[in-house]
């Protein structure tokens, strides 16, 4: 009896991943999925944050692919160890803060010590030639090979017929003539795919699989290192920029202001590690300020967080200042008119 | 029983310590994670169904999310 050949497939929660799975599962290969926790995913969190989007609970594609494909799925903390990914990519960034290629390098990299570790023999990534600008073209797929120490261990799948042989092709563990030649940015050989397999209901995630490609949120990350003066980040740091409207109304502080009330109860879960804002006269948003203040910051910042509130066209609306969950001041000022909040100051 | 505390953490980060809790358990152990994420409502039970654990019982009680689990075997 031949041995049955392991794989462990990258899952993004896409399409790509999916059906790259499912065409080793349609092999005879057994498949068990591994899933990178970098704390910028798009899968997770977010939809816990803001009230509307609540009442309709986002699913976890990840966990929604590996459950339609029957495969295991392992999801891994990668937190800290990203952080150097993003912080020094050697490859630089994509349109925004993505640094693509160094963390497909990465992923592919942690895949094949986990395979290592657990006795896998290959990994298998859904990527396809000329799929993104930047990670997946001819030119990046021997780097992501060779830099992530996988070498002919790493098979796509999807496009393995427009690459050369890998070592799973070449010991015939997987037959290379039902493996795929897709390239180029179009959708359809994958939406065809899909079909013939039955799947329906497939995750089309825009930009890519992380905020790192989203131009706002990159806009974000790089004010929070421009006024830190240092490329560095915390989980928290990250969770933030997720949330709010954020001001930066001078270098050494910025306003985190409370959208809506699921927002508002987030900030709330960091009341104690901040200096916060609230409207007492009137209804209002919940704002932290991250940074230092100095004469006359707080009275700036109490402008602002009172022209959120219900008391925008008040002559004076109260304003409590908490630091570290215990209240140090509390102010009365007229809040600014919309033109007084400085486009300047958004971030 | 094993009580995992997950409070404060968003999806996925409680199913990766209810996974990681579980990976030194054995088979018929059961494992009781607390969460705030209501997330997890959906994504503990999805994980487990996958890897092959059985949900007991999950409730929410006062905001808190509270999800017991049996390891299956493996
Ligand atoms: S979109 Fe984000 S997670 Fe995906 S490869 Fe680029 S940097 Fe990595």
């Amino acid at each position: 009896m031949t041995t049955q050949r392991k794989a462990v497939a990258l899952i993004s929660g896409g399409l790509d991943s999916l059906l790259a799975a499912k065409v080793m599962l349609e092999q005879g290969i057994h498949v068990e999925g591994i899933n990178f926790y970098t704390g910028f995913c798009v899968e997770g969190h977010t939809h816990a944050i803001r009230k509307k989007d609540k009442a309709k609970p986002k699913r976890n594609n990840a966990l929604w692919s590996a459950e339609t494909l029957g495969i295991k799925l392992h999801i891994i903390d990668v937190i800290d160890e990203y952080k150097d990914v993003l912080i020094n990519p050697k490859h630089g960034y994509g349109q925004n803060m993505n640094p693509c290629l160094d963390c497909k390098v990465f992923m592919v990299g942690k895949a094949k010590e986990w395979a290592d570790e657990n006795g896998f023999d290959f990994i298998i990534t859904g990527e396809v030639i000329g799929q993104r600008p930047m990670s997946q073209r001819r030119e990046t797929m021997p780097i992501i090979s060779a830099e992530s120490g996988a070498d002919d261990r790493l098979l796509r799948p999807l496009c393995a017929q427009n690459l050369p042989e890998t070592l799973p092709e070449r010991e015939g563990w997987v037959n290379r003539d039902e493996l795929h030649d897709f390239s180029g940015r179009t959708r359809k050989p994958q939406m065809a795919l899909a079909e013939k397999f039955g799947l329906d209901d497939y995750a089309q995630p825009a930009g890519g699989c992380c905020f790192l490609t989203d131009k706002a949120y990159s806009v974000k990350l790089a004010d929070l290192w421009a006024s830190r003066g240092k490329k560095e980040y915390e989980i928290d740091d990250i969770m933030l920029l997720k949330v709010g409207r954020h001001f930066r109304p001078k270098p050494n502080f910025k306003l985190i202001v409370a959208r809506e009330e699921g927002e508002n109860n987030f900030l709330q879960g960091y009341r104690k590690q901040f200096i916060t804002l609230r409207t007492m006269s009137h209804k209002g948003p919940l704002t932290l300020l991250d940074g230092t203040v100095e004469d006359g910051d707080l009275e700036l910042a109490a402008k602002i967080v009172a022209r959120f509130s219900q008391g925008r066209d008040a002559e004076s609306v109260d304003v409590e200042v908490a630091e570290l969950g215990e209240v140090i001041k509390s102010i009365s000022i007229k809040p600014f008119s919309n033109e007084e909040i400085q486009e300047a100051w958004r971030v | 029983m094993i009580e995992l505390d997950a409070r404060r953490l968003m999806c996925p980060m409680p199913v990766i310590k209810a996974q990681n809790a579980i990976k030194t358990m054995t088979s018929g152990d059961k494992l009781r994670v607390t969460c705030s994420d209501p997330g997890v409502m959906q994504d503990i039970p999805a994980w487990s169904r996958i890897n092959g654990h059985t949900i007991l019982k999950a409730e929410e009680i006062d905001h808190e999310y509270i999800i017991t689990i049996e390891v299956g075997d493996d």
